[in-house]
């Protein structure tokens, strides 16, 4: 495998989704290229850190209008 | 899920029907305030302004304590929740002339076909190792920061990443990355293909991976010349 090619696998490798003969050639590649180590390691990095992102709230009077909605609607 | 905070767990789904059904304001404020952000993100990605995207989560909130007795269970309850969302979503932003093109016509689909890694990068055919990184080309290691203005200036550089993404990029690295969804989950609500969703997935990946690899590399540039 080129480390042209890894790089366009790493998803389906992280997703579990290459064929085992395509996850062999991927694996003997990343033990001997630096590079793609490096590279896979940098898309860990770029998923970990997007899964620490801030979250953003509603604001204060949606959440209120919404706590009242519900304390006022009609139930049997 | 929510891998960025510790949060008490909520209560079993079947639990939560009940009292959503009853009308219990406890139950509402737990699942308004554990899912609401994550649905505001998500709004944002099919409507064209925050303010629009906050209407699409009150309006999909009313939709579930009017359809709660309906939930039948078939899948998690927050899936349901999200899934009116994608809907009345994606109703709004049909009225704004914003829709998202998800499996793209043509010229989107070629697009998506291209290497995700400038190609100059690699080695030409007629190299001795054609395809391999180029001297002085291949990624470097990345330093964390550690510290948190730079942990800041990093969510900096991601939250302009995903602002420059196409949509249907963004709409699924949200899904995946951000909510932590899986695969299956992301294919059903935006009903895309496996395949298609790993391909929109990687290309967005790729793209944020590439300015944070532009924003590490700058700050190393720097550090070296302090040396």
């Amino acid at each position: 495998m080129n480390c042209d090619e890894f790089v366009e696998l790493v998803t389906a490798y992280l997703d579990g989704a290459l064929d085992p003969a395509t996850e062999r050639r991927f694996i003997d590649h990343l033990a001997q290229c630096e590079g793609c180590e490096n590279y896979l390691d940098q898309f860990r990095t770029t998923i970990q850190a997007l899964g620490e992102l801030p979250a953003e709230s509603l604001s204060g009077e949606t959440r209120d209008r919404l706590l009242a909605a519900f304390r006022d609607f009609p139930r049997p | 899920m929510d891998s960025r905070t510790v949060l008490s767990p909520l209560p079993p789904d079947d639990v939560l029907t009940v009292r959503l059904a009853a009308g219990d304001e406890e139950a509402f404020r737990l699942v308004l305030d554990r899912w609401s952000p994550g649905m505001l993100r998500l709004a944002r990605d099919f409507v064209s302004t925050r303010a629009s995207a906050e209407e699409v989560v009150q309006e999909t909130w009313m939709a579930v304590f009017r359809g709660i007795a309906r939930f039948e269970g078939r899948s998690s309850l927050k899936t349901w929740v999200y899934r009116i969302l994608v809907r009345t979503a994606k109703a709004r932003g049909v009225k704004e002339q914003r829709t998202i093109p998800m499996s793209g016509s043509l010229p989107e689909a070629e697009s998506d076909a291209g290497p995700t890694v400038d190609p100059s990068r690699f080695r030409g055919p007629d190299d001795p190792y054609p395809g391999h990184w180029r001297p002085g080309q291949a990624p470097a290691p990345w330093n964390a920061p550690e510290d948190r203005a730079l942990v800041s200036e990093v969510r900096r550089v991601i939250g302009d990443a995903l602002a420059a993404l196409p949509a249907r990029y963004r709409v699924v690295l949200s899904l995946r990355d951000i909510e932590g969804y899986g695969s299956d989950e992301v294919c059903e609500l935006l009903g895309i293909t496996a395949g298609n969703q790993r391909v929109l997935l990687h290309r967005a990946r790729a793209q944020v991976r590439r300015r944070l690899e532009e924003y590490f590399g700058a700050a190393e540039g720097a550090a070296d010349d302090e040396l």
